[in-house]
C-alpha cells in the first residue's frame, strides 16, 4: 500500500483533483494501490503502516505546507521509500535542512538528467511540466539527480531511497511514478 | 473561495463547474467568444447560446469578446478574469484543462500575474472514464462540432450516450484521438445536468459538413422548467 499524502491547503480541497487523483490513478492503472491522507492529518508513526510515500504537489498560491514542515518530521526516521513532488520536494529538502527559495517555472521545460538513479534512470534530457512558485537548495550530503546547484530539478538522500523531483511527473511523465512504486523497499 | 469558472458551454467547462460547486462557491462563469472559428484556446460552435446556458445554471456570466488571433486572444483573456475578478471578487479561476499543457500553462500564468487561484478539476483525468460520469451523472451532451478523422456527419448534434462513447474508445486505440476531444477533434454543448435548474431544448439547428470537418449550429434554443 503507498501512501499519497496531500499537501495542499485543506483536506478534500478542489486541488486534490488536480495535485493528488492523477497520482493515484496511474498507481492504479499499474496495479499499486494507493491511500490518500492530508498531512494535517498524519500520526508520527503513521508511515510505518505503508510500503512508499509519495508526497503529492500543490496550487501555484498554495503555500500553506510550507509554514508546517513541523508536521513532516516523522520523515526524519521514516525508512521507507519516499517521494516528493514538486511542494513535496520542497518539503523533503526543509525537513533535512535545505532551503526553499523563489524560482517560479511553470510549463514544459527541459530536464538534464546528470546522474544515474533508480527513479529516473541513466543521464539525458527529458521534458517536465512544471508548476512552483519554489525550488529548493540542495540539502547537504543529497546528490543531485537532475538540474544543476542553483536549479535542482531531481535529488535523492546519499544512503535512503528519499527522492525529491521538481517537475511533475503525473504529466507526460507517468514512468517515474511506476518505478518509484516498483523501487525495492 | 469565489470562484470564476471559464466557461465555453462544452462538456469540459461545464463539469468543471460541478466539481467547484461541490467544494466552493462559484460566483460566475467567464465566456470569450472568438471571432476565429479556429481559435487557439477558445471552444467557438454555438459559444452564443452559453447565455442560455448560465440562465439555465442560474449563475450570472461575464461575456468577452475577441478577435481571436492568437496572442490578442491570450491578453483577451487576461481582461475578461480582470473585470471577472473585480466585479465578483473572484479569488480563483476554473478551467476545463484535461491534458493541454499549452491551455493550462496559459490560464496558470495570467492567475499568477493577477494573485488569482487556478484550479484544474479534470486535470489529466482518464478520458473515456470521464464521459462515463458525465453520461452516468445525468448530463445531457451533443456532439456540435467535428474537426478529424474519421468523424462523419452522424456525429453532428448526436447525443454523447454510452454507445459512442465505445465507438470514442474504439477511435481512441484505432487513430489515438482524444476521446473528450480536447485535441481539437470535437466540440460538445451540454443541454441539461444536475447542476442545471433548468434545461435546454433545441428547437431548430443546421448541419454543414465536408471533409471530415462540420458544425452542428443551433438556431433556436430554449429554456424550460424541470
Amino acid at each position: 500500500m503507498i501512501l499519497l499524502v496531500d499537501l495542499c491547503y485543506e483536506k478534500d480541497s478542489l486541488s486534490q483533483c488536480e495535485f493528488v487523483h492523477p497520482i493515484f490513478d496511474t498507481l492504479k492503472r499499474s496495479g499499486f494501490s494507493g491511500e490518500i491522507r492530508h498531512f494535517s492529518e498524519l500520526k508520527r508513526r503513521e508511515w510505518e503502516r505503508y510500503d512508499r510515500i509519495i508526497l503529492c504537489g500543490t496550487a501555484l498560491k498554495d503555500n500553506y505546507f510550507a509554514e508546517r514542515i513541523d508536521l513532516f518530521s516523522w520523515m526524519i526516521e521514516c525508512r521507507k521509500p519516499i517521494l516528493g513532488i514538486c511542494a513535496g520536494m520542497q518539503v523533503i529538502s526543509a525537513v533535512f535542512a535545505g532551503q526553499i527559495v523563489p524560482q517560479p517555472a511553470i510549463g514544459l521545460e527541459t530536464i538534464s538528467i546528470i546522474r544515474e538513479s533508480a527513479l529516473l534512470g541513466e543521464p539525458r534530457e527529458i521534458d517536465g511540466y512544471h508548476l512552483h512558485n519554489f525550488g529548493v537548495t540542495l540539502p547537504e550530503g543529497f546528490l543531485l539527480l537532475a538540474g544543476k546547484p542553483g536549479k535542482v530539478k531531481a535529488f535523492c538522500h546519499p544512503t535512503r531511497p528519499i527522492y525529491g523531483i521538481v517537475f511533475h511527473p503525473e504529466v507526460r511523465n507517468r514512468g517515474i511514478i511506476e518505478r518509484f512504486a516498483g523501487l525495492p523497499s | 473561495m469565489k470562484l470564476g469558472i471559464l466557461f465555453s458551454g462544452g462538456k469540459d467547462s461545464v463539469y468543471a463547474c460541478r466539481r467547484a460547486m461541490e467544494k466552493n462557491e462559484v460566483a460566475c462563469l467567464i465566456t470569450l467568444i472568438s471571432e476565429n472559428l479556429d481559435s487557439y484556446m477558445f471552444h467557438t460552435p454555438n459559444i452564443r447560446h452559453s447565455k442560455l446556458q448560465a440562465e439555465a445554471l442560474g449563475i450570472p456570466q461575464l461575456v468577452w469578446h475577441t478577435s481571436g488571433e492568437k496572442e490578442a486572444e491570450l491578453a483577451d483573456l487576461e481582461a475578461a478574469i480582470f473585470a471577472a475578478k473585480n466585479r465578483f471578487g473572484l479569488q480563483g479561476i476554473v478551467t476545463g484543462a484535461i491534458e493541454s499543457v499549452y491551455q493550462a500553462a496559459r490560464v496558470q500564468r495570467i492567475c499568477r500575474a493577477q494573485d488569482l487561484w487556478c484550479f484544474n478539476p479534470l486535470w489529466q483525468i482518464n478520458q473515456v472514464d470521464y464521459l462515463r460520469q458525465l453520461v452516468s451523472e445525468g448530463f445531457r451532451t451533443i456532439i456540435s462540432g467535428v474537426f478529424a478523422y474519421p468523424f462523419d456527419e452522424s456525429w453532428l448534434g448526436a447525443e454523447l450516450t454510452e454507445e459512442r462513447i465505445r465507438i470514442l474508445e474504439g477511435l481512441q486505440k484505432k487513430y489515438k484521438i482524444n476521446p473528450s476531444g480536447e485535441g481539437g477533434e470535437l466540440e460538445t454543448f451540454v443541454l441539461d445536468g444536475p447542476i442545471f435548474k433548468k434545461r435546454l431544448n433545441v428547437l431548430s439547428s443546421s448541419k454543414t459538413y465536408a471533409n471530415f470537418r462540420g458544425f452542428f449550429t443551433i438556431d433556436k434554443l430554449q429554456l424550460e422548467d424541470k
